[in-house]
């Protein structure tokens, strides 16, 4: 069965007074229905413009897609104007940002601003709007939803106000959820839960996940797969198991490093790795392998030839030039 | 609601107590007074001008005199101007309706240009629509008004004589030929406040705007597939007016200001041209009535604005 959405060598590119920046560069990304797809990587690294790309919500200009297609049930977005793309936004593919704090309107009320999307997607009148959108907010748990409605934002916390962001995503019920880093502004208790919300609706309604993030355990916990990015580039791709037991670039292996772990007695405790240096930016990126600057295994080739992105197991693909050499799988 | 507008105004009247006596001193202060011309008029006996001075209590100590003042004033009586010969609220009810239909109809152009000349400009940043508007904008407000209003009365006036230059209130005819003749007289001086108020509220808006247009919510309301217009209108608008409105109902006081300068180049009889004469013609009363009446625009205007802003932005609660 062909995928839900597949994005095929994607290059968006913003104009800087310091040249082109090449935010995403040439990233193949596929989902299936109902699949949960985790897109993991530093801050930096392209993860949400890849996302914006999609649905064309990057700043244009100075934002362009300079190449790729992004295919959604066998139809191309790239070509499609920003008001073709309007029959898509929230009715098909749902966005949950980052920023629960600032990624709802102030003046609004919620009820107001989830309805608005009921009501430009579906002929309802003012009050079956309202109706659904109490549904929803009943939906996500929001306690006292009749109530709640009527509320402003500054009346939610943090949480609560990442709950009605989903509410507002998921109201018209769309194949795909896009969801940016749902939870990195939550604490961690909070954290759980809406990743807990999400999957329980995500099992609900039937639909796919595409999950941006950059903490390893989140992935662990909700990825069927993961693709792993750095620096506008797609480095390695797996199953999550494969890619937790058996990863092979590098920067996975440095990504899961990372990770604290408390399993481990004490003889055993060391401090926790972390990769050195940070993400190149992206005018004028080196020659070669993104990576090699920051990799321990780096060679002469990587610095020359860019690796390019190859199967080395069923389902899991990577880029890197030590290739099946299980590079740190000792370790 | 409303108990927080009463407790403004109650607020208000300790300042406009105070403006008001820091007004009766620096007008004490100031050299002349109604009656300082009896004093040189050969045709005036001394001790007339002196029985005068007595009877209306110029030489009582300035307390007496600002007590005096405002025990009538709050009876309702603004005073006498010796220059006009009649009651300085007659005189000033009779120059309002003028400076009112000017400045409002200026004001109005300045909106009417500014939000969708600032908006649409947002809409598009650096493009040649918004270069353009900015440049204009820029000479705008570079250019005082009475350096425009004088061009406009040698091109429009003097060169093709298409508009009178000169405002009357006496027109001399009935109907709709009135009307129109008082619109036609006062289209330079509209014009000219209008623009200039719009050179710089085209800039704020267009700022406004821009400011908002990045923020996430605008980003969320997108991914709703709300098409560009509702998104503008709905979600940035409606955030950008805040400040702006704010901005413009702090700005009337100082528009009455401003229309002073208009309103001598064009002979408009307002109240600035009022204020003018009167301060030429040591007309006290009527310059201490005036001046007063601009302070308590200033306090109203703003209470206006910070109503207002409460009603447009949720998050703020009257307390």
């Amino acid at each position: 069965m062909a995928p839900l959405l597949e994005i095929k060598g994607l290059k968006t590119h913003f104009s800087t007074d310091d040249g082109i920046l090449q935010a995403v560069d040439g990233v193949d990304i596929s989902i299936n229905r109902g699949e949960t797809l985790c897109v993991v990587g530093e801050s930096g690294c392209g993860k949400t413009v890849t996302a914006m790309s999609i649905l064309k919500l990057i700043a244009m200009p100075p934002g362009r897609i300079a190449a790729g297609q992004i295919i959604f049930e066998g139809r191309d977005l790239v070509p499609l104007t920003s008001n073709q793309l309007d029959e898509i936004r929230a009715k098909e593919i749902g966005f949950i940002f980052q920023e629960p704090m600032t990624s709802l309107n102030p003046v609004l009320t919620v009820g107001e601003q989830i309805a608005e999307s009921l009501r430009r997607h579906e002929a309802l009148t003012r009050k079956q709007a309202l109706e659904r959108t109490i549904e929803m907010l009943k939906l996500v748990q929001i306690p006292n939803a009749e109530g709640r409605v009527h509320n402003y934002p500054h009346q939610f916390s943090g949480g609560m106000r990442q709950r009605v962001m989903i509410a507002m995503a998921l109201a018209c019920k769309p194949k795909l959820i896009i969801a940016d880093e749902p939870t990195t502004a939550l604490d961690v208790t909070i954290q759980a839960q809406i990743l807990d919300l999400l999957q329980d609706m995500k099992e609900r309604f039937g639909m796919a996940v595409m999950l941006i993030t950059h903490a390893m355990g989140v992935v662990a916990e909700t990825a069927q797969r993961v693709v792993v990015m750095y620096a506008g580039k797609v480095v390695e791709e797996a199953p999550v198991d494969d890619l937790f037991g058996d990863p092979r670039h590098p920067y996975t292996q440095g990504l899961i490093r990372s990770i604290p772990r408390i399993d481990l007695d004490s003889e055993h405790k060391t401090r926790l790795e972390a990769i050195g240096g940070s993400v190149p930016i992206l005018i004028n990126p080196p020659v070669g392998c993104r990576f090699a600057p920051r990799c321990k295994f780096a060679m002469n080739v990587c610095t020359e030839k860019e690796p390019l992105l190859r199967e080395i197991a069923p389902g899991h693909r990577m880029a890197c030039h030590l290739g099946d050499m299980s590079v740190g799988a000792a370790s | 609601m409303s108990q927080y507008v009463l407790r403004r105004l109650l607020i208000a009247v300790p300042s406009l107590l105070g403006i008001s006596l820091v007004l009766f001193v620096v007008l004490a202060l100031a050299p002349g007074d109604p009656f300082s011309e009896l004093t040189t008029n050969p045709n005036v006996p001394p001790e007339v001008a002196a029985s005068l001075r007595a009877k209306f209590g110029l030489d009582d100590p300035i307390y007496l005199r600002y007590l005096h003042w405002l025990s009538a004033m709050l009876h309702g009586d603004w005073g006498f101007s010796f220059v006009s010969r009649m009651d300085v609220d007659q005189l000033i009810l009779q120059r309002l309706p003028a400076t009112l239909y000017v400045i409002g109809s200026a004001q109005l152009l300045a909106l009417l240009i500014a939000i969708p000349v600032g908006v649409y400009a947002a809409t598009k940043p650096y493009s040649l629509f918004d270069q353009v508007a900015n440049t204009l904008a820029f000479v705008g407000f570079s250019l005082p008004t009475f350096f425009t209003g004088i061009l406009f009365i040698l091109i429009f006036s003097i060169t093709l004589d298409w508009l009178p230059f000169v405002y009357t209130t006496d027109i001399k005819a009935t109907g709709i030929r009135w009307v129109l003749e008082m619109i036609r007289q006062a289209i330079m001086p509209v014009a000219v406040l209008g623009l200039f108020q719009a050179a710089s509220m085209t800039r704020f808006v267009r700022s406004a705007m821009l400011d908002v247009i990045r923020l996430d919510y605008v980003t969320t309301a997108r991914a709703k597939g709300l098409g560009q217009a509702k998104v503008i209108v709905k979600h940035v608008m409606r955030n950008a007016m805040i400040p702006v409105v704010t901005l413009i109902a702090l700005q009337m006081p100082a528009v009455f200001g401003g229309a002073i300068v208009t309103e001598q180049i064009f002979r408009i009889p307002g109240i600035g041209s009022l204020l003018i004469s009167s301060i030429l013609s040591n007309d006290t009363p009527v310059v201490m009535a005036v001046t007063f009446v601009f302070a308590c625009l200033v306090v109203l205007f703003n209470l206006i604005a910070d109503v207002l802003y409460g009603w447009l932005d949720p998050r703020i609660s009257f307390r």
